[in-house]
């Protein structure tokens, strides 16, 4: 919402059919110039209004540190920066419609032999990694890094630069300016005038230039910056690749409920990785909505080091389970033709899990009892209900349906027991190191403030000289921004109104 | 009443629209300028209705989520941005003229979802890969830049007529193109409209690989859809590049503006349709 009302801001230039005719600025190096009539003001800011388009022509040229040595010439040119631009956008194309990452003989039957055998050398089926790609990126960034190397130190001269400084000279020629008089003598002026600037957020500094007094105010002097800020911010994202690239990895897992690992496969090369420790999962479960899509994907997942739990997180898509700098996603699962079985024997409290295959029987150890799954009813991979089969030591056995997900409690000669079954699930995971991804994430947020900041902040100056004479005491007031000239003159003729009226004002309010 | 009907009224009265700011541009009846706005507005506040209406049902129906996960939804939300920006625009500068070139993008946008086969407007449950907070913010975002970015189009387009009729030094303030806004006006507010979706396309991209390493573990995997987002992105870095640092203006920009556009439209529809990858949700 700040920013829509930012972007307003920018629209400021009212639309009128009637360009108005060009009059020559009020400025003349023979300062004092002429008392301007409020309405000769607004005329001002009207030319100044139309003069203002388009915005590089206003651009100043600055100090530039390259001039002579032709790599540095050349890596700190723009026109190498369009150029490289144009070029990732073209190439990008080729892995948008040319399918990554399949296998040689994929490609070799979908686009014959010949083809197939120029997209190995240039890397096509693996462009964005190519040595092309990268060489593209890494020019990029050496462009980025000289051209800011030539320009940043003049930029932060104008940041840091001694604005009481000017050649007095200078600012009767600013587009934006205004001379009136007043009969306060110059210490109430410098006071009153001074203190209204201040209660507009324009604190200023002064200094004595001869009989001149010079007062100095500006706003945004950093958001010159704001455009670095921004080159910056692709090189740190590119450093943040760099180091996951380097340091991290991608791996993936498909771990059957209940089982435990220590070690993952790497994506791509299949290579064991060791966690450092244990992850186990005990359940996996897949929720439907009433039209049958999948509502969610959950495993939960326990992690132990050296067989004590220290870590466990229900995952679900969209909220992994980050441990020890190793991320797991929820990515996939798979359903088996097994069962997994719980039974609590209600009086002793005891509890006792088993897997067991279709259609055969098992002993629990714990309860003594035996157990078999003798029918099913499965729709594709995914098991509704079974019917177990369950006997202990008192009498014939227990026969009956259990939906899957579900628990039901049989009562045998006084004995209760809760059996639950589902349908053995694996969970898919994805696991990721990534430490390169804050530094990412700083980058973007940097990218961010800094589009913001060139975009819409701009670096505005307004410079008041008094000077005493006979009776009188002559008032220059005159501004410069680098960017929206449109809303700093509307600030700058409020502001000239304010002094003015102050300055008419015979002391009645000055301080 | 229920959603889809308001959004059916919705498509309805911007196809008016357009038609209305069509004939005050051909026909120099400025005193149907306010008619148009009237009816871009109510059109407007229908479709709010509509958009509120249809989170309103997805929550009774029990699946709750805001109404921006689909296709569908998407152009509505699209042609809603378009038409909130023009309205600020107008009512900024006080000109009509520029719903002429920007009203029917809306109005295109909800034909498109209405009438296009293919396009699923039922309320449907989120897969679990959508159900992530990072999603609306990624397409509210990414959203509110396409539209900036069509405004942009729609104005080098205006710029391109007038530019072509004033070099004819026909013109004068009683012909057609006397009533558009001068060529410097129409060149600044396409480089504002640029300026300011090229914000908010950045930010669509970043809570978008945001949103992929929430869900995949790979903030950035050159999936199609990705590398198209870029791609466009680096054609608007590019014309802002030429603009601030060679000084292209006028024509060459009013170009740009409606090249970026394509790149944006493929971006959004041509990559769901032609090429496959991650966000194939959008094809339903
Ligand atoms: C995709 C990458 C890039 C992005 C997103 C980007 C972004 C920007 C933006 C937003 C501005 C506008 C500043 C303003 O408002 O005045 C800008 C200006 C500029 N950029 Fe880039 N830029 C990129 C790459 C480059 C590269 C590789 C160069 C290398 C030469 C470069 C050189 C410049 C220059 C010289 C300016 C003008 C600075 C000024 O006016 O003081 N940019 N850039």
């Amino acid at each position: 919402m700040l920013l829509l009302l930012r972007w307003l801001k920018l629209f400021s230039i009212p639309i009128s059919k009637h360009r108005t005719p060009r009059v020559l600025l009020v400025s003349s190096l023979n300062w004092p110039a002429p008392t301007i009539e409020p309405h000769t003001l607004k005329q001002i800011v009207r030319i100044s209004e139309t003069l203002i388009l388009p915005t590089t022509t206003q651009r100043s040229h600055k100090a530039r540190m390259f001039t002579k040595n032709p790599f540095f010439k050349f890596f700190s040119s723009v026109k190498l920066a369009l150029s490289t631009l144009c070029l990732l956008s073209l190439t990008s194309i080729i892995g948008t419609v040319i399918p990554q990452k399949e296998s040689s003989s994929w490609y070799i039957e979908n686009y014959g032999e010949f083809t197939a055998s120029i997209f190995q050398i240039l890397s096509v089926p693996d462009m964005y990694n190519s040595w092309w790609f990268l060489g593209l990126l890494g020019v990029l960034s050496l462009n980025l890094v000289i051209c800011s190397i030539d320009r940043f130190p003049g930029v932060w001269k104008q940041i840091k630069a001694d604005n009481l400084a000017i050649d007095l000279k200078r600012l009767p020629k600013m587009s934006l300016q205004k001379t009136w008089s007043s009969n306060l003598n110059i210490e109430d002026l410098r006071k009153g005038l001074s203190t209204i600037m201040t209660s507009k957020g324009w604190t200023t500094e002064e200094r004595q230039h001869g009989d001149n007094l010079l007062l100095f105010s500006q706003k945004g002097a950093l958001s010159r910056a704001g455009v670095y800020v921004v080159h910056t911010s692709i090189l740190v994202i590119f450093l943040g690749a760099i180091i996951g690239e380097i340091f991290g990895f991608k791996a993936s897992l498909m771990l059957p409920e209940t089982h435990q690992t220590n070690i993952v496969y790497e994506t791509g090369t299949g290579t064991p990785i060791e966690l450092g420790f244990t992850l186990r999962c005990d359940r996996f479960d897949i929720e439907f909505y009433d039209n049958g899509m999948p509502k969610a994907y959950r495993s939960d997942l326990v992690v132990t080091e050296n067989g004590i739990k220290t870590d466990e997180k229900s995952i679900v898509v969209n909220d992994p389970l980050k441990y020890n700098g190793l991320t797991f996603y929820q990515s996939s699962y798979q359903g088996y033709q097994d069962f997994l079985l719980t039974v609590t024997d209600q009086e002793s409290k005891v509890v006792e899990t088993v897997i067991l295959p279709f259609q055969e029987q098992t002993t629990l150890s714990k309860h003594n009892v035996q157990l078999g799954i003798i029918n099913a009813q499965s729709i594709g991979q995914t098991t509704s209900k079974m019917k177990v089969w369950f006997k202990d030591d008192s009498g014939s056995a227990s026969v009956f349906w259990l939906d899957a997900g579900d628990q039901t409690t049989i009562e045998r000669n006084g004995r209760k027991y809760t059996i639950a079954g589902k349908q053995l699930y694996a969970t898919g995971l994805q696991i990721a190191k990534d430490p390169g991804v804050w530094v990412v994430y700083v980058g973007c947020g940097l990218m961010i403030l800094g589009l913001y900041v060139a975009f819409f902040m701009s670096h505005r100056r307004i410079w008041l000289l008094l000077r005493e004479t006979d009776k009188e005491t002559t008032i220059l007031l005159c501004g410069s921004t680098n960017k929206n000239k449109t809303g700093f003159t509307s600030q700058f003729t409020s502001l000239c109104t304010e002094l003015e009226a102050k300055s008419k004002n015979h002391g009645k309010n000055s301080v | 009443m229920n959603s889809s009907q308001l959004l059916g009224i919705t498509t309805f009265s911007y196809l008016f629209a357009s038609i209305l700011y069509a004939i005050i541009f051909i026909f120099k009846a400025k005193k149907l300028g306010i008619v148009a706005t009237f009816f871009t507005i109510t059109a407007f506040l229908i479709q709010t209705a509509g958009l509120f209406l249809r989170w309103k049902e997805s929550y009774e129906i029990g699946y709750g989520h805001a109404p921006l996960t689909n296709m569908y939804e998407s152009v509505v939300f699209f042609a809603w941005v378009i038409t909130l920006l023009y309205l600020l625009v107008e009512w900024k500068f006080k000109t009509r003229i520029i719903g002429t070139f920007t009203v029917p993008f809306a109005f295109l946008a909800m034909a498109y979802g209405s009438f296009a086969t293919g396009i699923n407007k039922e309320i449907s449950p989120l897969v679990p890969a959508l159900q992530s907070n990072w999603l609306l913010a990624h397409v509210i975002t990414c959203f509110i830049g396409y539209a900036a970015f069509a405004l942009a189009a729609g104005l080098g387009v205006m710029y391109l007529i007038k530019n072509t009729s004033t070099s004819k030094a026909t013109t004068n303030d009683e012909t057609i193109i006397g009533t558009l806004p001068a060529l410097q006006v129409i060149d600044d507010i396409i480089h504002k409209s640029m300026v300011f979706g090229f914000l908010w396309l950045s930010v669509g991209i970043i809570t978008g690989a945001i949103w992929a390493d929430s869900a995949w573990g790979t903030y950035w995997s050159w999936d199609p859809k990705e590398t198209w987002s870029l791609i466009t992105w680096f054609i608007y870095a590019i014309t802002l590049h030429a603009r601030y640092t060679r000084g292209w203006g006028g024509v060459r920009i009013a170009w740009l503006a409606i090249f970026g556009f394509f790149a944006v439209l493929f971006t959004y529809y041509g990559v769901n349709f032609l090429l496959s990858g991650l966000h194939s949700y959008g094809s339903s």
